[in-house]
């Protein structure tokens, strides 16, 4: 039997289309990848402003008085200190030792969380959720169908912003949250992104979202599609769930362990201590000609030592670079081979931050 | 979208022009179009024989990296070596600046099409 999906659509999918976007299916959405030009779209929002459509992410509401507790649980990073206006990077462990997800978590009220988790993850994180709710005084919406998501990114988005709402933006730090308007229409506004440039994300109904983006595009903001999102997050160093993170993926493996809090108790913990770490995610810049892709081997001398979970040309560095998961004992800037097509290209082991100005 | 009227073309996208028993290869203007942004080339070493249908260069956009078959059999004569510099070019002038290998023909593919035959294929994937 062959059961064909029908793609989801956001509601700026007959903008993309008119717009002449490139669509391609991404986590069960027909999603523009790119509009004019990749380079044109990451260049912008390294130098400029670019404007992200994401509503295909998901949004969870949680709240009530077990909201902190409930989430406490389920998390591994640790909310405790997190205050009403604030957001959080965060992770969904499984039971055993790998992720459901990666988040983001902000809190929108004192005892009200939203969450924004990844879009081919929806109906397996609220499932997760639901399951774990148990004895925690809690509700738990999927509001995914309420919200579109833009996200406005590059260091030209104040300035880009700041006429259309009344909100002193200037006051507003990196992982702030608040509801505010924009161009009059209802929105909550968060400085955050998936880029490493500074930038915000815009939470609307899905029935104000064009006249955001029409406003956007009107005032010079490059619209960027998923391909752009994407050498954009690999020039950070940001993991993507389902190539850095999955569910037989432990997350200390990774740099972003750090969101890992094993001071607290949570869901997973035991299994996420006890699964073996023999291997770690580094970045590798390569030295010779080529670009190191997801899947390709990585050897050391002959010996095969890991591979490759994401790679691109970096449009900034105008170099290859990639994620990969190596053998533990490999260390930063010793010498490594990726095999391309057959033939092994150098590269150099380096702390998975590629843009200097984040390292 | 141009096709050339004087050029071959195989329904993978490459196209050749045939010019007294040498054969210069190169991607269609639709293929440069749907890869995106070239950011890389990987083209075959001079002298080496290549059969029609063989994957004999790589072109790599930004996403993903597609593989050249070759619409001759021969001795390859000579490789744009200009495009490892810049591979821009094939997007900018995909028919002319953009062109990727010279072939000494012994023997063309029986695939080739005419431009009005891969216009028809062109159209089909557009």
């Amino acid at each position: 039997m062959t059961v064909t999906a029908e793609l989801l659509k956001t509601p700026l999918h007959a903008r993309h289309l008119e717009h002449r976007a490139r669509m391609v299916p991404f986590g069960g959405w027909d999603m523009p990848v790119q509009y004019a030009s990749l380079m044109l779209e990451h260049h912008a929002v390294r130098e400029g402003v670019g404007v992200f459509d994401v509503s295909h992410m998901g949004e969870f509401r949680i709240a009530g008085p077990g909201a902190l507790g409930f989430l406490q649980f389920v998390t591994t990073n640790d909310l405790s200190k997190l205050r009403v206006g604030r957001a959080q990077y965060n992770l969904l462990p499984n039971s055993s030792g790998g992720l459901a997800d990666d988040i983001y978590l902000y809190r929108t009220g004192e005892l009200e969380y939203l969450m924004v988790v990844n879009a081919s993850n929806i109906a397996k994180d609220f499932a997760h959720l639901e399951l774990l709710r148990a004895g925690f005084e809690v509700a738990l919406e999927n509001l995914s169908d309420e919200y579109a998501l833009l996200a406005v990114q590059g260091p030209k988005a104040e300035e880009t912003l700041q006429p259309l709402t009344e909100t002193d933006l200037s006051s507003k730090k990196k992982n702030d949250v608040w509801d505010g308007k924009l161009l009059g229409i209802k929105v909550r506004m968060a400085r955050t992104g998936y880029t490493g440039e500074d930038g915000f994300e815009v939470f609307c109904a899905p029935g104000d979202v064009h006249a955001l983006w029409n406003a956007l595009l009107e005032r010079g903001v490059t619209p960027c599609g998923l391909g752009a999102r994407d050498t954009l997050r690999l020039e950070a160093g940001f993991p993507l769930y389902g190539h850095e993170f999955g569910d037989d993926i432990n997350p200390l493996e990774t740099h972003m362990a750090w969101a890992v809090k094993l001071g607290k108790d949570f869901y997973g913990k035991a299994a996420l201590l006890e699964s073996a770490l023999e291997r770690r995610l580094v970045g590798l810049e390569l030295e010779g000609r080529g670009i190191g892709r997801e899947g390709h081997r990585v050897t050391q001398g002959g010996r095969d030592i890991g591979f490759v979970s994401s790679g691109t040309m970096s449009p900034t560095l105008k170099k290859g670079i990639a994620l990969a998961f190596l053998e533990r004992g490999i260390e930063m800037g010793s010498s490594v081979q990726i095999e391309i097509r057959g033939n092994l290209v150098d590269a150099r082991v380096v702390v998975p931050v590629f843009l200097p100005k984040l390292a | 979208m141009s096709i050339p009227q004087d050029l071959q073309y195989l329904k993978t996208h490459e196209w050749v022009r045939l010019e007294e028993g040498i054969a210069t290869v190169g991607i269609s203007d639709f293929a440069q179009d749907q890869l995106g942004d070239v950011v890389y080339v990987e083209l075959p070493k001079v002298g080496r024989v290549v059969s029609s249908g063989e994957t004999v260069a790589v072109v790599e956009s930004v996403k993903t990296a597609s593989d050249i078959y070759s619409p001759v059999s021969g001795e390859v004569l000579e490789v744009n070596s200009a495009l490892e510099n810049a591979p821009e070019h094939l997007n900018e002038s995909a028919y002319d600046a953009g062109w990727l290998f010279k072939v000494r023909v012994s023997s063309l593919s029986g695939e080739l099409l005419d431009a009005l035959g891969y216009a028809a294929v062109a159209e089909a994937e557009a």
